[in-house]
C-alpha cells in the first residue's frame, strides 16, 4: 500500500512538472514561433503604454532574453526552494512553494490562490454530492425497471441534460427563476464560516444547475454499467444460490458498477477542483477558474501558470483519493 | 433491442406467395455490416430524426445558402435597428423579444440586430469548427491508437501513457492559456479565420485521446484475430495487414465515435466562444451571444433562449443519431 502511495505521488510530481512545462511553453514558444520579440513580449505583460523602465523591469525579472529552458529551471527552482526578487528599490522574499507574483497587481500568486479556493471548493463539492446521488440513483432505478415509462421519461431527460451547456441553463434559471419569479435569493458567495446559512441558499442555484449535467451524464453512465452487470454469470449464481433480490442488486451488481464511475468522479471532481470556469463565469462567482479567465485576459503569466499547477495538483489528489478508494468498492483490486 | 434478421421485406405483403419469393430471392443474399445497420438505424424514428436535422443543418450552413436565407427572411447580421429597442433600457419594443414576419427570432436588445441571421451565421461558426476539429481528433487519434494497438511494446506504453496525461489536464483551462496568446496574424490567415484555425485545431487536439483510447483496444483485439493471423501466415506485410485487415473494421467505432465527438466539440467551441476567447464579435457566434446575454438575461430573456436554444437543438441532434448509430452498429451496446 505504501509501496503503491509513493510511486503514485512520484508521478504525481511528474505530471505537475510536465503540466508547467506545457504552460510555460505555451505563453513563451508559441508568440516566439509568431515571430514576437521578448522586447514585445515584456511590453505585452506590462499592460498599456509602459515606460522603458517598467519593459526593462520586466525583461530583467522574467530573464525573457535567457533561453526558456533556463527560465523554467528558475521557476521550478523558486517554487521548490522559495525565490528572492531585487525590485530595485526592496527585496522581497518569496518562500516556497513560491509562484511569484503577479504581473498586474504584484500581489503574490499563492494568496491569490488560496484566497479563490474556498469558493471553488463549495461550487464543485456541493455540486458533486448532488450529482452523485441523483445520477446514480436514477440510473439504477432505470436499468432495474428498464423499458417502463420511468426509464425513457428518464433517459430522455439525460440525453437532454447532456446536451445543454451550463451557460446556457445557467442563464436560464437566473432570468426566470431569481429574477422574474423570485424563487430563489441571488446567487452570491459568502464564506461557510460566516454565515452557513448564506452560503448555502447562495450557492443552491450553481449547484442544481452544475449537478443537473452531470447527473444526466452519470445516470446514463450507471444505467449502461449496471445493465452489462446484471447481465454477467456471477449475478445469476448469486440468484441461483437463493440471495434476495435486494443483496444482489446492492452487494453484487451496484458495487461493480461503481468501480468505473468512480474512476470517472475523480476525474470530474479533479477537473471542476481546478477551475468550474463555466459555473463561475456564468454566475460570476470569483472562484479559480475566473482568475485563470482574468490572468489569460490580462496576460499575466504568473497567475495562469499559478491556478493551472493548482488545477493540476486537484486533477492528481482526486485521482489518489480514488485509486486509494477503488480497494474499499472492488476487493478484486486490494494493494498489497 | 436485438433484431431478427428478416427473412422479408418490410414491403412485402404477406400473401403466401409473397412470402416464398420473398425467402427465395433473401436466403442466398448475404449482407454487409453496412447493409444490416441501415435495416437497423432504418427503424429507430428518434435517430433518423437526428440525422434529419444535422442535414438540414448542414445544408443551411453551406456557402451561398445561409447568405441567401437571410436574404429572403432576415436583415445582415450585423446591421443596427436600433428603432426597434427602447432607447432607455434598451430592451426590443415587440412583444416575445421583438418577434415579426421580418424579424423572426426577435432583435438583439441595444443595437438591434437580427437574430435570425445572427443565429444562422453562428450555426456555420458552430459546425465548421465542430466538423473539423473532430476531423483532426479522428485522425490524430487513429493513427496513434492504431499504432500503439498494433505494435505493443513501449511504443504502446508511450502512447498510452501521453493518452493519461492529456485525460488529466485541466483542458479547459489550457484551451484558454493557447487562444489568448495567438497573434492576430499568422502567415495567410487572420482575424477571425486565424482564431477558427487555432480553435479547430486545440479542440481537435485535446480531444484525440477520447478516439484514441477506443481504437488502441479495438486494434489490441484484431491484432489477435485469426484472418489477421492468416494474412500474416501468407506473407503480408504490416503495412497490408493494417490497411487491409485491421483500418476496414475499425470504420464502424470510428463512424460512431466521431458522431459522438461532434456534439461535444460543437459545446467546446460554444464554451471558448462564451468564455470570450473563442470568435471575436462582431462575427457572430452561439458562445459569443450568450456572453452578451450575461449582462441583459433579466430584461431581455429571449437573447438567452434563442442562441441557447440552437446549440441545445444541434447538440442533441447529433447524439441522438450518434446513439442511434451506435446501437444499429454495435447491438451488444443496448
Amino acid at each position: 500500500m505504501i509501496a503503491f502511495i509513493v510511486r503514485r505521488l512520484l508521478g504525481a510530481v511528474g505530471l505537475l512538472l510536465v503540466v508547467s512545462a506545457v504552460t510555460f511553453a505555451i505563453f513563451f514558444l508559441v508568440p516566439k514561433a509568431a515571430g514576437v520579440s521578448s522586447d514585445d513580449l515584456a511590453a505585452r505583460f506590462a499592460g498599456k503604454s509602459p515606460t522603458p523602465a517598467a519593459l526593462a523591469e520586466i525583461k530583467e525579472r522574467f530573464g525573457l532574453d535567457d533561453p526558456v529552458p533556463v527560465q523554467y529551471g528558475r521557476f521550478v527552482k523558486a517554487l521548490v526552494a522559495g525565490d528572492t526578487y531585487d525590485t530595485g528599490t526592496q527585496e522581497i522574499d518569496c518562500p516556497a512553494p513560491c509562484l511569484g507574483y503577479s504581473f498586474r497587481t504584484s500581489q503574490s500568486v499563492l494568496d491569490q490562490v488560496v484566497d479563490r479556493v474556498p469558493v471553488t471548493l463549495s461550487i464543485a463539492l456541493g455540486a458533486a454530492v448532488l450529482w452523485l446521488l441523483a445520477g446514480v440513483s436514477i440510473g439504477v432505478l432505470s436499468a432495474l425497471r428498464r423499458g417502463t415509462i420511468f426509464d425513457r421519461a428518464a433517459m430522455g431527460i439525460a440525453l437532454a441534460g447532456v446536451s445543454l451547456p451550463i451557460f446556457f441553463t445557467g442563464l436560464l434559471s437566473l432570468a426566470f427563476i431569481v429574477y422574474k419569479w423570485e424563487l430563489l435569493p441571488a446567487v452570491n458567495y459568502v464564506p461557510l464560516t460566516e454565515n452557513p446559512a448564506k452560503w448555502f441558499s447562495g450557492l443552491i442555484l450553481p449547484w442544481v444547475t452544475l449537478a443537473f449535467l452531470y447527473a444526466a451524464l452519470y445516470a446514463r453512465l450507471t444505467r449502461a454499467g449496471m445493465l452489462e452487470t446484471l447481465n454477467e454469470d456471477y449475478i445469476r449464481t448469486a440468484r441461483a444460490k437463493g440471495l434476495s433480490e435486494r443483496t444482489v442488486i446492492t452487494k453484487h451488481a451496484l458495487r461493480a458498477t461503481l468501480t468505473p464511475i468512480l474512476t470517472i468522479f475523480g476525474l470530474d471532481l479533479g477537473l471542476l477542483l481546478g477551475g468550474a470556469i463555466l459555473t463561475e463565469r456564468t454566475f460570476s462567482l470569483k472562484g479559480l477558474g475566473q482568475l485563470a479567465l482574468d490572468g489569460v485576459n490580462q496576460s499575466d503569466l504568473p497567475v495562469v501558470i499559478g491556478v493551472t499547477l493548482t488545477a493540476a495538483l486537484f486533477i492528481v489528489v482526486a485521482n489518489l483519493l480514488v485509486d486509494i478508494l477503488y480497494g474499499v468498492v472492488d476487493p478484486r483490486v486490494r494493494h498489497s | 433491442m436485438t433484431a431478427p434478421i428478416e427473412v422479408s421485406g418490410p414491403d412485402v405483403k404477406a400473401e403466401p406467395d409473397a412470402v416464398l419469393t420473398g425467402v427465395e430471392r433473401k436466403a442466398i443474399q448475404g449482407r454487409s455490416l453496412g447493409q444490416i445497420a441501415w435495416l437497423r438505424l432504418r427503424r429507430d424514428k428518434v435517430a433518423l430524426a437526428g440525422g434529419a436535422i444535422v442535414l438540414l443543418l448542414i445544408f443551411i450552413t453551406l456557402p451561398g445558402v445561409t447568405e441567401t436565407l437571410v436574404r429572403w427572411f432576415g436583415h445582415p447580421p450585423n446591421e443596427y435597428h436600433q428603432n426597434l429597442v427602447d432607447p432607455t433600457i434598451g430592451t426590443p419594443t415587440g412583444k416575445f423579444g421583438g418577434v415579426s414576419t421580418d424579424f423572426l427570432f426577435g432583435v438583439e436588445p441595444i443595437n438591434g440586430r437580427d437574430l435570425f441571421s445572427r443565429v444562422l451565421h453562428g450555426a456555420r461558426v458552430s459546425m465548421l469548427v465542430g466538423l473539423l476539429a473532430t476531423l483532426v481528433s479522428v485522425v490524430i487519434g487513429t493513427v496513434l491508437g492504431v499504432i500503439a494497438g498494433f505494435f505493443g511494446g513501449w511504443v504502446d506504453t508511450l502512447i498510452a501513457r501521453t493518452m493519461d496525461v492529456f485525460l488529466a489536464f485541466p483542458l479547459l483551462l489550457f484551451s484558454i492559456a493557447l487562444v489568448g496568446v495567438i497573434p492576430n496574424e499568422w502567415g495567410p490567415l487572420d482575424g477571425n479565420n486565424l482564431r477558427m484555425a487555432v480553435l479547430v485545431f486545440i479542440i481537435g487536439f485535446f480531444n484525440w485521446p477520447y478516439i484514441g483510447r477506443i481504437i488502441r483496444g479495438q486494434t489490441l483485439s484484431l491484432r489477435e484475430r485469426e484472418f489477421v493471423d492468416a494474412a500474416r501466415s501468407l506473407g503480408a506485410r504490416n503495412s497490408y495487414i493494417i490497411f487491409r485487415e485491421i483500418l476496414p473494421n475499425l470504420v464502424a467505432p470510428i463512424l460512431v465515435y466521431a458522431t459522438l465527438l461532434i456534439p461535444t466539440n460543437i459545446l467546446f467551441e460554444a464554451a471558448l466562444s462564451f468564455l470570450g476567447v473563442g470568435i471575436n464579435p462582431p462575427k457572430p457566434s452561439w458562445g459569443g451571444m450568450l456572453t452578451s446575454a450575461t449582462s441583459l438575461y433579466s430584461v431581455a430573456p429571449h437573447f438567452v433562449i434563442v442562441p441557447g436554444l440552437a446549440i441545445f437543438v444541434t447538440v442533441l441532434a447529433f447524439n441522438l443519431f450518434g446513439d442511434g448509430l451506435r446501437d444499429a452498429l454495435d447491438p451488444r451496446a443496448r
